[in-house]
């Protein structure tokens, strides 16, 4: 509970955390801290310096561009919830976003945060993948972009290297007829996910015409349902259309690969995934106006 | 008494400096040149420990001094076990403060390092090299009592640390025989894990020129720890100080004198500097005491219409690696005695084996063999209901001891004092609605909805209790209580006390005793306590007897000091004692309440002492040592409603009713809040709450993350009723209800998940009843259909 010794900076712009970042090699971006300060106290980690970058403008905020919403990464879990251009455009991620934690942690804890942490428990990166989300990297040389699928590389691996700081999310404006949404089987003491599922749909004419479905929580990195997906498309998104996609979710989890732990079996989660994948579907498909 | 104060909900006095940041607890406290102490702990369940190297520790930057078992033996004594529960073959294995040569729990203490600041000591303990041999762990009580497992202390044999019966009644095995129906079940009384808001904490001043010790230590009872302190360490009691600041809540986990606490005080006493240790929360889960841990086996034979016959038991009890202070009584006095429960049960037989594992040791936590014993009985009710198809509300009624107002032995030998079980039902069936709801019930199941009803009758035992029993069950210390009330010149009142409330609201219900008592306004009065200088001795607040019998010793000092004042009136008024009357603060000649002295009038003139009777001495003050005749024993009815998620094992707790009697209620807003918290932390284990070890006794749920304790947002709105059955032998009547909540909560919801399942054929899931367990259980149960 007590965290080793390092040093602290506080960076005022991006290009001064990445030459930070450069200077300390061993050093760690702390945001909203609420998953690195744990870590420090229980002393499983002991990096040299912490570069700050909680207060650097214009890395936080959401705003609409080119068909895209824009979400800078120290936005805090609470703006994402209470963000009516979210809860619009991106109903999923402001639903997930207010299942975080608790009100301390949504109001410390930032999506950038959040992803860069890469937490397997996590909310945020099933429903980035099921978005469609592209993350915007900086680093000394420049800025790259990375699509979600490419971005969660495995268990807390990202495609945010050592010495680059992850700036801002973006992802498409939702379409006429499209409605997505989050649901979540919380760990009873730690709120993070056991099993939390991401499903976004659209209808046309009374079927669906695209389906996006993403599962977090039990496996290393957010994995979509492709499964699931082509079992909608091209069907009225009726309960019992819906139920039956949804049982189709094992395909998409390979049995190596699913997570368990003393509290959830990876049998266990393998076999009732369905039910929040079914959850959100349901939810989903009813918020297609 | 003042229909405005004893007995009205009146706002609990502590809560302005507890929430609004004001309240000083032991880490809040900074003395002079104070030094602080960390404690390297064992990762390992069992090992030998073939070295420790300190060297690097030693000179490790603000490293004052490192101490291993080589500096303190000798010098602290063992760790004591006061509770020596007699014909029991009682083996208690030496609790060496810090480990001598072997390690028997993951938390066992190894060194500690004294450093200018928290840091340092904690960057030390980094350094801190020990060589550890590990050995073969066992962590499940029914495995410790196996052949061939692993030893934890040479000199005892089969890790037995005591083997505890209790028979009762008619013959057992003939009740059993004859019986036309037996129902049987095997329970996990799983280990919970007390988490108090404040973890535990000492802080020791000793100075060498005078010899004296101060200490400020998270405690549940301060003369207690002085007592064993002065044993342990060798500082005399009249030297040594015991303060118990603000606790933050201990749950039973505050009673014990900890190695830790002993060797703080050894660390200032080397030093001769004040030294402070503050538990980490992650040194709260491995080291302070855990709760339950039983394997029972337990049966229950009956008529075929359901008239129980005989009850019998084996449970197998973890103790943990060592015994802690009070932890023999636990599964067998407080547990084994209360086999009865609310019913007239003719015949009862239980063996208890109390074993050694490579644990935290097992303390009192909240209910402390109660809620054990409790679960027990109402689970075989239920079976003994579902084998006959009767309701269990039906079968319940077929047994409950009769309505009774003075008395009643049960044949484990205990007298309850009053009760009236059959009414605590029926209030609860009519407030819950209960018919509707089983109506409800059965339509939800034609839809393939699965609802489930749970109920809990329970009595439970508190007040605890009187001392002559206390010598007799081997308690090593008296059980009564003492008050000191003491009038100023103004007539404002100063009340010091024994117990040593942490939470519980006692400041505030004394003083609602005292203005019941004498008139005066409850503002008026100050509740002292939890420093051992300036209270009278007493035993401490535990096992719901802080009112039951602290309560009851202030009643009498306040009725002492009314009638000295009324002598004292009389002689005001020119009148004989026999003539006065007394009503709500006021003494007055019979007949004449409008020349009245008041009790404020009367205790100017006793301070000031310018006009007293004869012989009647300055100063208006009453000591009061009271030692209760018998225990005190509230009861209740439970029900819970809950919805069980077939799919996927989920369980929705959707409402909750209790009826709780525990006598005339002080202020019954706090008795809510009791019941209320009472009954969450007992929903904790029946739904949430789990201690893990793994088989090597690494602890699996060691921080807030893994151990899940009850939230507000997974709970129902609680429905608190009561009915009011005063006790024949306490001064104002009352029972303890510190506890009651929890005795009861888990067999409810516990009875209402199996109601629930009855018609997928699930019989019993272990607890916690997870989603995943609940669900595996009706796979189970419909792969056998
Ligand atoms: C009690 C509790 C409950 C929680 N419950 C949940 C839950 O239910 N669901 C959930 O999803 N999460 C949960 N969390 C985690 C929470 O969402 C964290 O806020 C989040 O994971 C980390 O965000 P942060 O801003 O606090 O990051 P920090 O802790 O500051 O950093 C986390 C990691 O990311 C790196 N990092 C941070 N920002 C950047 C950046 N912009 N670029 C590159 N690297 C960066 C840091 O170096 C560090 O390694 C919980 C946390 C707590 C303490």
């Amino acid at each position: 509970m007590f965290a080793p010794q390092f040093d602290y900076y506080r960076a005022s712009s991006v290009a001064e955390a990445a030459a930070l970042l450069e200077q300390h090699p061993d050093a760690k971006v702390l945001a909203g801290g609420h998953s690195l300060i744990p870590v420090l106290k229980l002393r499983l980690a002991a990096p040299s310096a912490l570069i700050d970058i909680g207060r650097i403008d214009g890395m936080r905020g959401i705003r609409e561009e080119a068909g895209q919403i824009v979400i800078g990464a120290l936005t805090t879990h609470a703006e994402l919830a209470a963000s009516v251009t979210l809860q619009s455009g991106a109903t999923a991620l402001s639903e997930a976003a207010g299942m975080i934690g608790d009100p301390a942690v949504r109001n410390r804890g930032t999506i950038g945060g959040n992803v860069a942490h890469a937490d397997p428990a996590s909310d945020l990166p099933a429903v980035l993948r099921c978005l469609g989300a592209e993350f915007a990297i900086a680093g000394s040389s420049g800025t790259r972009t990375v699509d979600a699928a490419d971005f969660f590389e495995g268990l807390m691996t990202t495609a945010v290297e050592e010495h680059e700081i992850l700036t801002a999310i973006s992802i498409p404006s939702g379409s006429g007829g499209q409605g997505s949404a989050y649901a979540k089987f919380s760990h009873p003491a730690s709120r993070y996910a056991v099993i939390g599922a991401a499903a976004s749909v659209t209808v046309a004419d009374g079927v669906c015409s695209a389906a996006s479905v993403a599962l977090g929580g039990l496996v290393p990195a957010p994995v979509r349902a492709a499964a699931v997906e082509d079992a909608l498309v091209g069907k009225a998104l009726s309960a019992d259309a819906i139920a039956d996609a949804a049982r189709c979710v094992g395909d998409s989890l390979a049995d190596d690969e699913v997570l368990g732990d003393v509290y959830a079996s990876a049998e266990y989660r393998s076999a009732v995934a369905h039910v929040w994948v079914n959850r959100a579907l349901t939810a989903a498909a009813a918020r297609c106006g | 008494m003042s229909a405005t104060t004893f007995g009205s909900g009146i706002r609990r006095r502590e809560d302005p400096r507890l929430i609004t940041g004001n309240a000083s607890y032991t880490d809040d406290i900074t003395l002079p040149g104070m030094l602080h102490a960390a404690l390297l702990r064992s990762p390992y369940a069992h090992a030998r420990i073939n070295s420790i190297d300190t060297a690097q520790a030693s000179e490790a930057p603000g490293v004052v001094a490192v101490y291993t078992g080589a500096d303190t033996d000798g010098e602290i004594a063992p760790a004591p076990c006061a509770w020596l529960l007699p014909d029991s073959d009682l083996k208690i294995a030496d609790y060496h403060c810090v480990a001598k040569d072997t390690v028997r729990y993951v938390g066992d203490i190894v060194a500690v390092v004294v450093a200018e600041t928290r840091y340092e000591a904690y960057d030390a303990l980094d350094l801190i090299d020990v060589d550890y041999e590990p050995l073969d762990a066992v962590v499940e009580p029914k495995k410790s009592a196996a052949d061939g497992a692993p030893q934890l202390h040479g000199e005892i044999d089969g890790n037995q640390a005591f083997h505890w019966t209790v028979t009762g009644g008619g013959d057992i095995e003939e009740a059993f025989s004859e019986a036309e129906v037996v129902v049987k079940e095997t329970i996990v009384q799983q280990r919970l894990i007390p988490n108090a808001m404040e973890p535990r904490a000492t802080l020791a001043s000793y100075t060498p020129a005078t010899g004296e010790l101060t200490v400020w230590n998270t405690t549940q009872n301060p003369h207690i720890v002085r007592f064993l302190c002065s044993l342990v360490i060798g500082v005399p009691e009249d030297r040594l100080r015991v303060i118990a600041p603000e606790v933050g809540g201990g749950f039973g986990s505050k009673i014990a004198v900890y190695p830790a606490d002993f060797i703080t005080i050894f660390c200032s006493k080397k030093l001769g500097v004040p030294v402070k240790w503050v538990e980490s929360r992650s040194e709260n889960y491995q080291a302070t005491t855990h709760g339950r841990d039983h394997v029972q086996e337990i049966e229950l034979a009956a008529t075929a219409d359901g008239k129980i016959t005989g009850l019998r038991a084996t449970v197998w009890a973890g103790m943990g690696a060592y015994l802690s202070t009070a932890a023999p009584g636990i599964p067998t006095i407080l547990h084994g005695l209360m086999l009865s429960g609310v019913y007239d049960i003719p015949a009862i037989h239980e063996d208890v084996y109390g074993l050694y594992t490579n644990t935290t040791p097992v303390e009192a936590y909240r209910g402390a063999g109660r809620p054990e014993a409790t679960f027990m009985v109402e689970r075989l009710v239920d079976l003994l209901a579902a084998k006959l198809g009767l309701d269990p509300a039906e079968v319940r009624r077929r047994n409950f001891i009769p309505k009774f107002d003075n008395g009643h032995d049960v044949v484990t030998g205990l007298t309850y004092d009053s009760g009236n079980y059959d009414g605590a039902l029926s209030k609860l069936l009519g407030e819950s609605n209960y018919e509707q709801l089983r109506a409800e019930q059965a339509e939800a199941r034609k839809h393939g909805r699965y609802i489930g009803l749970g109920l809990s009758t329970y009595v439970e035992i508190c007040g605890l209790g009187p001392s002559q029993v206390a010598g007799a069950i081997g308690f090593q210390g008296g059980l009564w209580e003492s008050a000191i009330v003491r009038f100023h010149p103004s007539g404002k009142v100063h009340v010091m006390i024994g117990t040593s409330p942490h939470g519980q609201g006692e400041e505030t219900t004394f003083a609602q005793i005292i203005a019941g008592e004498l008139g005066v306004s409850p503002d008026d009065v100050k509740v002292i306590h939890g420093d051992t200088d300036n209270t009278p001795m007493g035993w401490g607040t535990y096992g719901s007897r802080t009112t039951a019998v602290g309560g009851a010793a202030l009643a009498l000092a306040a009725r002492k000091i009314r009638d000295k004042a009324k002598v004292i009136a009389a002689h005001l008024l020119e009148a004989a004692v026999e003539d006065m009357d007394y009503d709500d603060g006021k003494f007055f000649v019979k007949g004449s309440p409008d020349s009245s002295k008041t009790i404020q009038d009367i205790a100017l003139m006793a301070n000031v002492a310018w006009n007293m009777p004869e012989g009647v001495e300055a100063g208006l003050e009453a000591t009061t040592f009271y030692d209760p005749p018998n225990f005190v024993f509230p009861y209740g009815a439970h029900l819970a409603v809950v919805e069980v998620d077939a799919d996927s094992g989920n369980v929705e707790l959707k409402r909750y009713v209790a009826v709780d009697d525990c006598g005339p209620q002080i202020n019954p807003v706090i008795v809510e809040g009791q019941v209320h918290g009472g009954i969450v932390q007992g929903i904790g284990q029946a739904l949430w709450e789990e201690g893990v070890y793994d088989d090597d006794g690494q602890l699996l749920t060691g921080t807030m993350l893994d151990y899940a304790l009850p939230r507000a947002d997974r709970l129902p709105d609680i429905e608190v009723h009561s009915t009011v059955t005063p006790s024949p032998h306490h001064p104002l009547g009352v029972k303890g209800i510190g506890e009651a909540g929890t005795i009861a909560s888990t067999a409810a919801v516990y009875n209402a998940v199996i109601d629930a399942l009855a018609p997928l054929g699930v019989e019993a899931v272990n607890m916690p009843l997870t989603p995943e367990r609940v669900w595996r259980s009706i796979q189970a149960a419909q792969g056998r259909n």
